[in-house]
């Protein structure tokens, strides 16, 4: 056996351990953040969540104010929470466009009329798969966009009072 | 005064396993006698680890919460089963427990192991005690289990819930058997390659360690893997996640060893190869600690995390496994060659069995370790999920499935008989199962047909070596490996069919509703709660028929109130075909309920299968330990003959 292949498993041992103090050492970061901060918001269409809201697509994102769209559902007990806060934000002068994920309109009219409806615009994605397209992690999770429908900022999770002044300043760096 | 005693045991413990490191240095100096030191004091060192882990048993047994590992562990209204499982099932006592059959190895090793030469045995001892020290060293300065709490609390914090379960409460200290069975075939390999003695005497002497290791290994899988599928409520058997590659990688280690070990027991052959195996088995289960433990990879299994922890484990490995690999570097150019074979001949046969398996233990690493280290270099967030593992680890097992039809029937060194013939009705078989299966379920994807027909052959395949003489005089050994490789068939029918053939139904649907779900007719009775000794449920029942007749089951919601989680409880009803898995999920306000049906065909054959090889392995390790005994029987037979 040469050398070379002898001392091969040692070497190899070294750079596993290298790897693995330097994961140890870095501290985890378990936030997933959409790689389209920056990018134009992917076109969508997407029908009325509920009767008496107009559906929202891409296009409504564009409309030369910035605004905050918020990936809610019904069935998701953070999104409670967080109904009070949009509320807040709304009476701030904030615009709010929803879309609601998985979900059917009549538990959506439930819930606006239980917790409030802070929101212009609601669409319905029933598959998920704008969801998808946003590269959003999970229910609720907030965007901050543009006048010309670029993603400016990304909120995963429940945004909570604490978070109103960051929320408002990233809107205004939006304008 | 109970956990003071076991204090001090495991700090004279560690004491004597320095002390055990020292003799073995100092052996070969004429004015005393080392080997017999070193065993003496092996064994007073495994009996003081045992100490220290009934100490810590006994206060569990009675639930002292003055000491701080028993008040965050346990409770008082737990059954005394899962008191004393409780001992087991956190980080401390989980390392105490390592370090008691550690050190108990190391008594039935100095005690019992006579095929070894004294100075294999003192190096094999102190090699030992240095893996004692460190994780000694491990327990008392970073995880001591004795640590007292002042004030004592009224009420112990739990267990965990999903550990509540008698399958769960032996699966931990399974594998710790395992592993640590794995650590006495690195200290042999490290004590022959420290003094130049890797011979057959020493294989031999390493062999049963390794049958041992490896028996508990797929006995400790097996269960793990039943208790995910019927406990998680996911119906999966196994998620390729990465606690559960942690245990497999050793297995997978400790397959190869014990086949490439029987080459160097039987013909002296792979010599270098054996000894890297029996260092790289060993260190997978440290590796597979060290990510349990320090929990730099995302998992469904919630331990409780440190990366201080971690960090400890990580320098152990550093230190046992780097030292390790150096003195394979620096002492292998010194080991002769085995004596040659030819291409055709059981040794290549168990070469190439230990490639493919080296080929699937690389292929389950990368896919383990990839996601740490694309994030290091790229900065890119990834998983590596089943799709990978089973489409790249999956053909491979196949391919050494195939081989294992072959292996045992060639002979060592050289193949003069036909062996081909043999091979006739296998392969017959084989080609009819895939012949039907192109045509009953052409649906089906192609690896669970491949696997059916490998398996189809393997089955007949693996009984040959006990045809050509009268089984009952074939040897313990031989028995051991026709079933073993009997169980691997079997196991694979299981695998392929719940892959191929498994019918799901998700509905939600209310009392009355009736949903189907493969040939069973489901009908959704009632729902109501359940009380246990610490849960409330909500439970459901469902009336189960496949046309005649009709079965009961009653999934469950459990919600456990200290600490405060949810678990899902499926209902199985298990028929000779197969089994229907039900699950009851959550109701949606409107008087629905979610139901997840399963209808898994033969899918209890995996973990059947997986009890034959293990049975094989007790077989196989009985026949290598009596036959130790039976000369010394035969001759005093003779002298009073």
């Amino acid at each position: 056996m040469s050398r070379a292949i002898r001392f091969a498993p040692f070497v190899l041992l070294g750079l596993l351990l290298l790897a693995l103090a330097w994961r140890l050492a870095t501290p985890k970061d378990d936030v997933i953040r959409s790689r389209l901060a920056g990018q134009p918001v992917p076109e969508f269409v997407l029908p009325a969540a509920v009767p008496a809201k107009p559906p929202l697509a891409s296009a409504d994102l564009a409309a030369g104010e910035p605004r905050l769209l918020n990936i809610f559902a019904s069935w998701c007990l953070p999104c409670i929470a967080e109904a009070p806060v949009l509320d807040e934000l709304k009476r701030r002068g904030v615009k709010i466009d929803g879309i609601a994920i998985r979900d059917r309109p009549r538990d959506i009219a439930a819930f606006l009329a239980r917790h409030g409806d802070p929101f212009e615009r609601i669409g319905a994605d029933y598959d998920s798969r704008v969801q998808l397209a946003l590269g959003s992690a999970g229910v609720p999770e907030s965007f901050v966009v543009d006048g010309k429908g670029v993603i400016r900022h990304q909120h995963v999770g429940v945004i909570d009072r604490g978070d109103i002044p960051a929320i408002l300043a990233e809107l205004e760096k939006a304008r | 005064m109970i956990a003071e005693t076991g204090l001090a045991a495991l700090w004279l413990a560690a004491a004597l396993s320095l002390l055990q490191i020292l003799l073995a240095l100092g052996d070969g100096r004429r004015w005393f006698d080392a080997a017999r030191a070193v065993r003496g004091v092996a064994v007073v060192h495994g009996f003081l680890c045992l100490l220290a882990f009934v100490a810590l048993l006994l206060l569990f047994a009675r639930t002292d919460l003055s000491v701080q590992l028993v008040a965050a562990n346990s409770h008082s209204a737990k059954p005394m089963i899962y008191k004393l499982s409780g001992t087991w099932g956190n980080h401390e006592g989980s390392m105490l427990l390592w370090v008691a059959v550690l050190g108990l190895s190391g008594t039935v090793l100095a005690l019992f192991s006579r095929r070894l030469g004294e100075r294999a045995m003192t190096a094999a001892l102190g090699a030992q005690g240095a893996l004692a020290l460190g994780f000694h060293a491990f327990l008392l300065l970073a995880s001591n289990p004795f640590a007292r709490l002042d004030p004592a609390p009224i009420e112990g914090r739990g267990l965990n819930p999903l550990l509540q379960d008698p399958g769960l409460a032996f699966h931990p200290p399974t594998l710790y058997l395992g592993y640590v069975g794995l650590s006495v075939a690195f200290s042999l390999a490290v004590g022959a390659l420290l003094i130049g003695q890797v011979d057959r005497a020493m294989a031999k002497a390493m062999r049963p360690w390794v049958l041992l290791a490896w028996l508990f290994l797929t006995l400790g899988i097996t269960a793990g893997s039943y208790w995910a599928y019927y406990e998680l409520g996911w119906g999966g058997w196994w998620f390729w996640d990465p606690v559960e590659n942690a245990s497999l990688m050793p297995w997978l280690a400790a397959t190869a060893l014990l086949h490439s070990i029987n080459v160097l027991a039987a013909r002296g052959g792979l010599r270098a190869w054996t000894m890297m195996l029996a260092m790289v088995a060993f260190s997978m289960s440290m590796v597979g600690t060290f990510l349990v433990r320090s929990g730099i990879l995302t998992s469904v299994h919630a331990f409780a995390v440190d990366p201080q922890r971690g960090t400890f484990i990580l320098v152990l490995l550093a230190i046992y496994v780097g030292a390790a690999f150096l003195l394979f570097a620096m002492r292998t150019a010194a080991l002769k060659e085995g004596p040659p074979f030819e291409l055709v001949s059981r040794e290549s046969g168990l070469v190439a069995n230990n490639l493919l398996l080296s080929v699937i233990l690389g292929i389950v690493f990368i896919g383990t370790l990839y996601p740490l280290f694309a994030e290091a270099v790229s900065g890119e967030k990834l998983s590596v999920g089943p799709p990978y593992f089973n489409s790249v680890a999956g053909p491979v097992a196949l391919l050494l499935a195939s081989l294992i039809a072959i292996g045992p029937l060639l002979s060592w060194r050289r193949e003069t008989r036909p062996f081909g013939r043999k091979l006739v009705i296998p392969l017959l078989f084989a080609i009819t199962a895939l012949v039907v299966l192109l045509f009953a379920a052409p649906e089906v994807g192609w690896l669970p047909k491949l696997g059916i027909a490998v398996a189809a052959g393997l089955a007949p395949a693996s009984l040959i070596p006990l045809l050509g003489r009268n089984p009952l005089r074939a040897p313990l050994a031989t028995w051991g490996m026709a079933i073993a490789h009997f169980g691997v068939a079997v196991a694979i029918v299981g695998m392929a069919a719940e892959s191929g053939f498994t019918r799901e139904t998700l509905a939600a649907a209310r009392p009355g509703d009736r949903v189907e779900v493969g040939p069973w007719l489901v009908e959704f009775r009632e729902v109501y709660p359940a009380v246990g000794p610490n849960w409330t449920a909500i439970e459901a029942e469902f009336r189960a028929s496949r046309g005649s007749g009709a079965v009961t089951l009653k999934p469950q919601t459990r919600y456990f109130t200290d600490p405060q989680t949810e678990t899902n409880e499926a209902a199985i009803k298990t028929v000779l075909a197969g089994q229907l898995y039900t699950v009851i999920g959550p109701p949606d306000g409107e008087g629905r309920w979610q139901l997840r049906l399963w209808w898994k065909p033969l899918v209890t054959l995996i973990w059947f299968g997986g009890g034959l090889i293990a049975l094989g392995g007790l077989l196989a390790l009985l026949g290598r330990t009596l036959r130790g005994w039976r000369p010394r029987f035969r001759n005093s037979r003779e002298r009073y003959a």
